[in-house]
């Protein structure tokens, strides 16, 4: 269950309190997020939505451990991330969230099998075992016979399921998915929403939206808004 | 690491075109290396073949001026002294002047013992001591001449007048890469014979062998006090002193080489490191996608290294392959240089200067993805 200024009950996967984001531009201080509490359980499917610059890809990015807050806690199954240094960070990251753009940002020299394996190379599994992880991620977003393919050679749609396949196949502990259907046409967004809800009520996972589209929002178990740095349910 | 090679072959063929270049820099490079380090130690072969045991005793005056062959017994009641040998320069002219090759008139009874370093058969080296007309000759002369033994090889004498022929009995090998095989030799008493009277009991100069434990140093001074305030002063100095000196004769050699060795690296190192920094930045988002699942910074800087030198390595093993197999082909020059050999240790020198290029190359490039702030980096994307 999704809660905007909850006090972290036991249960929850992700608990974040107080949370604050300041950039400074020269001598100006730009306050992107602030007092963001929230809690949210395993297995929620959650939309954010607001206006440009209303800090929803800050809050994401603050939640994957891709920066670091100004203050605040950021706690995910039980770990505490914001203090962590550089590259424990990179290691938590690894080891606990799936990343998905919305520009799919798969390595163009690769070959989809190559782009959703990289997570696998950070770990101790055989080459072998990575092999069968990688086939049972691109089987889950229908893309077995595209493993060979190069992301030019694929539909937009296409490599995005690819990019779900490479956010999925370390079995993160959640996904981020930053507009995951912002360059596609409804056909594929559709495709796209569908698989997530599937990734959601079939195999349990945790996912946090960032979207402007309300039908891609409608398909989340909760929306909060954030405008101004500020969330709201 | 190796389950980043398709990885980073990903990233060496992302511009081919690009990478054949840099990788071509590489070879050509460490061809040019290679190649200067082989001309440096043709000149200076016989430095680095000269026997260690051996000194070389000429007229103080200098090399041309002769020394009497009544010294050869005074130089082996010498404390310290093994055996000595003697030989003259001949200077003469195989058909054309541009077809230069040392000549020596040797002592056929002490020659070979004292230089055992050059093979040559048993029953070729008795027909050499069976007719005073016999000479041998280098592997290399002899093929590059086409010589076989049996031939009769007409010289025509410059400082010794007239028209001089040899029957040439054996053909010398070398027991090392970097021996000289362009020399011919032929039989000092022989020369004699036939030469004016103005150089009949007198020899170029001799070469003697210290006794193994003995001071090579007061040996010298021994030899050259013996023969002080005599119309014949000596010069004695070790054998290597003594090549060394016609190497200096000829400039500084290996300063230059040095210099122009420096030169070639220091571009590469340049051309190389621009390369390398317009991949990366080339790469800016991939990369930050790399740090976003996971890779930490410092596999990243690994990653950005082991391409830069795996592109070194390759154009390094392909211009030293290169190099080794044109110096396999032989003097190039027909003669200019004693020998035209390249060193294993040359080629282990090129490899290290390759990677350590490629490592320099790929440093500012490296560290520059290593600290790529993944937030600001996606935000280009």
């Amino acid at each position: 269950m999704v809660k905007v200024g909850g006090n972290g009950q036991s249960g929850t996967l992700i608990s974040v309190r107080n949370l604050a984001k300041t950039y400074r531009r020269g001598a100006e201080e730009l306050q992107v997020l602030q007092g963001i509490n929230l809690d949210i359980d395993k297995g929620d499917f959650v939309a954010f939505m607001g206006p440009s610059g209303s800090g929803k890809t800050t809050l994401l990015n603050l939640l994957g451990g891709l920066d670091v807050p100004s203050s605040g806690t950021v706690t995910v199954a039980g770990d505490e991330i914001s203090h962590l240094s550089g590259s424990r960070l990179t290691k938590w990251r690894a080891r606990h969230v799936g990343f998905v753009f919305q520009m799919y940002n798969l390595l163009p020299v690769l070959s989809a099998f190559r782009n959703v394996e990289l997570p696998l190379l950070l770990t101790p599994l055989s080459k072998a075992e990575r092999k069968r992880h990688v086939e049972t991620a691109l089987s889950l977003v229908g893309l077995a016979d595209r493993a060979g393919h190069k992301p030019r050679e694929l539909s937009g749609g296409q490599q995005q399921r690819v990019a779900i396949a490479r956010a999925i196949v370390a079995d993160a502990t959640f996904l981020l998915c930053d507009e995951p259907t912002g360059d596609l046409d409804r056909k594929s967004a559709d495709e796209i929403l569908d698989l997530l809800e599937r990734l959601v009520d079939q195999h349990g996972k945790t996912i946090l939206m960032v979207t402007h589209d309300p039908r891609a929002a409608e398909r989340a178990h909760a929306t909060l808004h954030l405008d101004k740095g500020v969330l709201s349910q | 690491m190796l389950k980043f090679w398709p990885l980073l072959l990903a990233y060496l063929t992302r511009r081919k075109t690009r990478t054949v270049l840099t990788v071509g820099s590489f070879a050509v490079s460490l061809f040019l290396f290679c190649l200067l380090v082989t001309i440096r130690a043709g000149f200076q072969q016989g430095v680095q073949a000269a026997g260690a045991d051996r000194l070389v005793v000429i007229n103080k005056v200098s090399l041309i001026q002769p020394l009497p062959l009544a010294y050869r017994d005074r130089i082996l009641k010498v404390p310290g002294i093994k055996e000595a040998t003697y030989a003259n320069w001949f200077g003469g002219v195989y058909q054309d002047e541009r077809n230069f090759f040392a000549q020596f008139a040797i002592d056929h009874t002490t020659y070979r013992q004292m230089f055992p370093e050059f093979v040559v058969p048993d029953d070729q080296w008795r027909a050499f001591e069976a007719d005073k007309q016999a000479a041998i000759a280098g592997e290399a002369t002899a093929k590059r001449f086409g010589w076989k033994v049996g031939d009769r090889i007409p010289i025509k004498g410059a400082i010794f007048p007239g028209n001089w022929e040899f029957n040439l009995v054996g053909i010398y090998k070398g027991r090392r890469p970097n021996d000289d095989l362009t020399q011919f030799w032929f039989r000092w008493d022989h020369l004699i014979e036939k030469a004016p009277d103005w150089a009949k009991g007198f020899v170029g100069w001799y070469t003697v062998r210290v006794e193994p434990g003995a001071d090579a140093v007061a040996v010298t001074k021994d030899i050259d006090s013996r023969f002080a305030n005599s119309p014949w002063e000596t010069r004695t100095q070790s054998e290597q002193a003594f090549m060394a000196s016609f190497v200096e004769q000829m400039g500084n050699i290996g300063f230059l080489m040095t210099v122009i060795g420096g030169v070639v690296f220091f571009t590469l190192l340049l051309v190389a490191g621009n390369t390398m920094a317009m991949s990366v930045r080339e790469r800016t988002g991939e990369l930050a996608v790399l740090k976003t699942v996971g890779f930490t910074d410092r596999t990243v800087l690994m990653l950005v290294l082991a391409e830069v030198t795996l592109i070194a390595l390759i154009g390094g093993a392909i211009g030293i392959g290169l190099a080794k197999l044109f110096t396999l082909r032989g003097d190039p020059t027909n003669g200019m240089f004693a020998s035209f050999y390249l060193p294993p240790s040359a080629m282990a020198v090129g490899a290290a200067l390759t990677l350590l290029v490629g490592l320099v190359a790929g440093l500012i490039p490296a560290t520059t993805a290593m600290r790529l702030q993944v937030v600001h980096a996606l935000r280009k994307l």
